[in-house]
């Protein structure tokens, strides 16, 4: 029997160069949970990010997800997380709606032109969803990226800086959404220096520092 | 919403990366502009005796073809390193190997296909028969993709890299002479009354073989370069 | 008795060994150059077709043996390194580069100057030189990658693969250029058909013997500074002797 999803970190140690970032960093992340990662800059917390996702190599140290190192896994751990970086992934070229429907294939996910115009909507990206995504603002074009969370049906959220440059009525969209996905037993885990506040989900701190 | 099949995904990679050249299209003819001034350069660098130049035609064609195809590589991935798009590729649920092909694919198509179809006007400027120019044509047709299929692996392993455009080069031009051999050496057999079939089928046997081989290496080389 | 071989695959216990091992392999290799240069020099017979200039084999020939043998070795190690994440091997693989490099260089150098009496000109397209003015190509390629990659595990493994796809790519490359060539009727070297005399053979010998020694010698004193470096960082470095002395020497 497939056992639940839940993303367990143990005694995990990263290096950036010669520089050790943390080590000893155990952790354990369920169903619902919602987990801020904290530290100063150059602490480690988008090093541990891309760690997760299995970009990196722990120093020491794994990284399970459903009793599983991610390592072993074939790529259908990836269908069960979304990932979004520093870095939109968003071509300038593109229409914000070529733009979603593109990132949605790479994920694996066959989107008609409803589905990816509904998701922009929702992101408040009415009436742009043709406009090719470089006369977007810096604000919209986050929007484009962020809308790759509405497709697709993965349980680990994964976000590095989902706020930047995001003004408030984004914010506030933000917490809705991320409320929804645990609401619906999905789990994320999340990097800010804005207060991010989900109702009725209490935040669980990851201090790197 | 549907998952996405194999053959989906490989044609999703293509589709796009056309888009995005149609969108760009300067970066394609540069390529080819570049493939057409070096070949024309040769007749002025050596003089204009046409028998000279009828015998070195298919050499420099293919010495240019190199050179151009080259000169591609490293946009291969660095705008999708750039903007993030290949940290969500090497997240793709479905293999990188197939993405790599896809890549591969629209690569060729891009800067293999035109070379192959201006080749046969180069040709004329060097006074070549039409069955040279036709074997020019079928030569390059094999030997392009093999190109491609070599250069992705140095594109993907320079990926980031300062100076990344000439040190492609430095990789991945020792690997192709095999190519080059070949493919000249088809065209030369035709002229001097000789069958080409060994050539072109060395040449057909090194594309099956790149072609089962490379993207798999080139996925590895990516997943180290983006450690 | 039991050795425990994975005890020194770790660096800082190889560090301490190679230092051992050096004058092992250096002093040997001196000899035995002094020894099969002369015989190669003044005691082998002059050979009847070539005369003098013939002499240039003995460098040539096994400077062109290791040329080729260390890549294989150099891409075996580094695949060690790939599969096994070893360091110690992806640091011999970086090591032996710079050797075989100069190998090649070494053998293309005397080919040519054997060329020049022979054939009356300093290149001629031959197939093995050919050949070999393409390895050192492929050396420059995996010394240049390893080169401008700075994160040092990065560097190791793309090199690796480098070093994979060339030693794969050698045959073809060896086999394509030797058939290019016949059909261009170009020039092949052959020996003068005479079998070749005992103390020819003998130095020979003893020189591609030297040149293993020496290659030996130079990869563990190039991997000991390869060692030194990535591990400037750690304890054990700080601890060792000769770099005690280089702090007190700073003050």
């Amino acid at each position: 029997m497939q056992q639940a999803p839940i993303l367990e970190v143990k005694d995990l140690a990263c290096e950036r160069g010669d520089h050790r970032l943390f080590s000893g960093l155990s952790f354990a992340l369920g169903p619902g949970e919602l987990m801020q990662v904290q530290g100063v800059n150059g602490s480690g917390k988008t090093t541990l990010l891309r760690t997760l996702c299995g970009f990196m190599q722990p120093v020491q140290g794994k990284v399970l997800w459903s009793g599983r190192d991610i390592n072993e896994w074939d790529d259908s751990f990836h269908a069960e997380m979304c990932y979004l970086g520093h870095l939109n992934a968003i071509k300038d070229e593109l229409s914000a709606l070529e733009n979603l429907r593109m990132s949605a294939g790479l994920a694996g996910y066959s989107v008609n032109e409803k589905q990816a115009v509904t998701a922009l909507r929702r992101m408040g990206l009415q009436r742009r969803e043709h406009l090719p995504v470089k006369v977007l603002s810096q604000g919209q074009r986050r929007r484009v990226a962020l809308a790759r969370l509405l497709i697709g049906d993965a349980h680990l959220w994964i976000l590095d800086e989902p706020l930047t440059a995001l003004d408030v009525g984004a914010v506030g969209l933000m917490q809705e959404l991320i409320g929804e996905h645990l609401s619906n037993g999905g789990m994320a885990i999340f990097t800010t220096h804005q207060p991010l506040q989900v109702s009725g989900v209490t935040t669980r701190l990851l201090n790197l520092s | 919403m549907n998952k996405l099949s194999l053959a989906g995904l490989l044609g999703l990679v293509v589709r796009r990366d056309l888009l995005l050249a149609m969108r760009r299209r300067a970066d394609v003819l540069t390529t080819l502009i570049f493939f057409v001034m070096v070949v024309s350069l040769f007749p002025l660098g050596v003089g204009p005796e046409q028998d000279m130049l009828r015998k070195m035609a298919s050499g420099v064609v293919w010495v240019a073809a190199l050179l151009a195809s080259m000169l591609s590589l490293p946009r291969m991935f660095s705008a999708d390193y750039a903007d993030g798009t290949l940290e969500q590729m090497m997240l793709a649920p479905q293999s990188l190997t197939v993405l790599v092909l896809g890549k591969i694919v629209a690569h060729w198509m891009l800067s293999g296909l035109p070379l192959v179809l201006i080749a046969p006007v180069l040709g004329l400027q060097f006074d070549m028969s039409t069955q040279a120019l036709g074997m020019l044509v079928l030569a390059l047709l094999l030997g392009t993709p093999i190109l491609s299929m070599i250069g992705v692996i140095g594109a993907a392993l320079t990926l980031g890299l300062r100076g990344g455009g000439v040190l492609v080069s430095l990789l991945v031009l020792p690997l192709c002479i095999p190519v080059l051999i070949f493919g000249a050496g088809a065209v030369e057999a035709v002229n001097s009354g000789m069958s080409a079939v060994s050539n072109l089928a060395l040449l057909g046997a090194f594309m099956i073989f790149a072609l089962v081989f490379t993207p798999f290496v080139a996925a590895q080389a990516l997943r180290i370069s983006m450690e | 008795m039991a050795i425990n071989w994975f005890k020194y695959s770790a660096p800082s216990t190889f560090y301490g060994l190679a230092g051992k091992l050096i004058p092992f392999f250096a002093w040997p290799a001196a000899i035995l150059f002094a020894i099969g240069l002369y015989i190669g020099f003044f005691v082998a017979p002059t050979d009847a077709v070539q005369s003098e200039a013939y002499r240039i084999i003995f460098i040539h020939v096994p400077a062109s043996i290791l040329s080729m043998f260390i890549y294989l070795i150099m891409a075996g190690y580094a695949a060690l390194g790939l599969i096994f994440n070893t360091r110690l091997s992806s640091m011999m693989a970086q090591a032996l580069a710079p050797t075989g490099a100069l190998f090649a260089f070494i053998s293309l150098w005397t080919g040519a100057l054997w060329g020049k009496p022979m054939w009356g000109a300093w290149w001629v397209w031959d197939a093995r030189l050919t050949s070999e003015l393409i390895l050192l190509f492929l050396y420059l390629g995996f010394i240049a990658l390893q080169a401008s990659i700075e994160d040092p595990r990065r560097a190791d493994k793309a090199a690796a693969l480098l070093a994979i796809v060339g030693s794969v790519n050698v045959p073809i490359i060896y086999f394509s250029v030797k058939w290019w060539n016949t059909l261009h009727q170009g020039a092949t070297i052959k020996m003068s058909g005479t079998s070749m005399h005992v103390a020819m053979q003998q130095a020979m010998f003893m020189v591609l013997v030297a040149c293993w020694l020496y290659a030996i010698a130079v990869a563990l004193a190039r991997v000991r500074s390869i060692i030194l470096e990535r591990e400037r960082n750690t304890q054990w470095v700080s601890e060792l002797p000769e770099v005690k002395y280089e702090d007190g020497g700073a003050k």
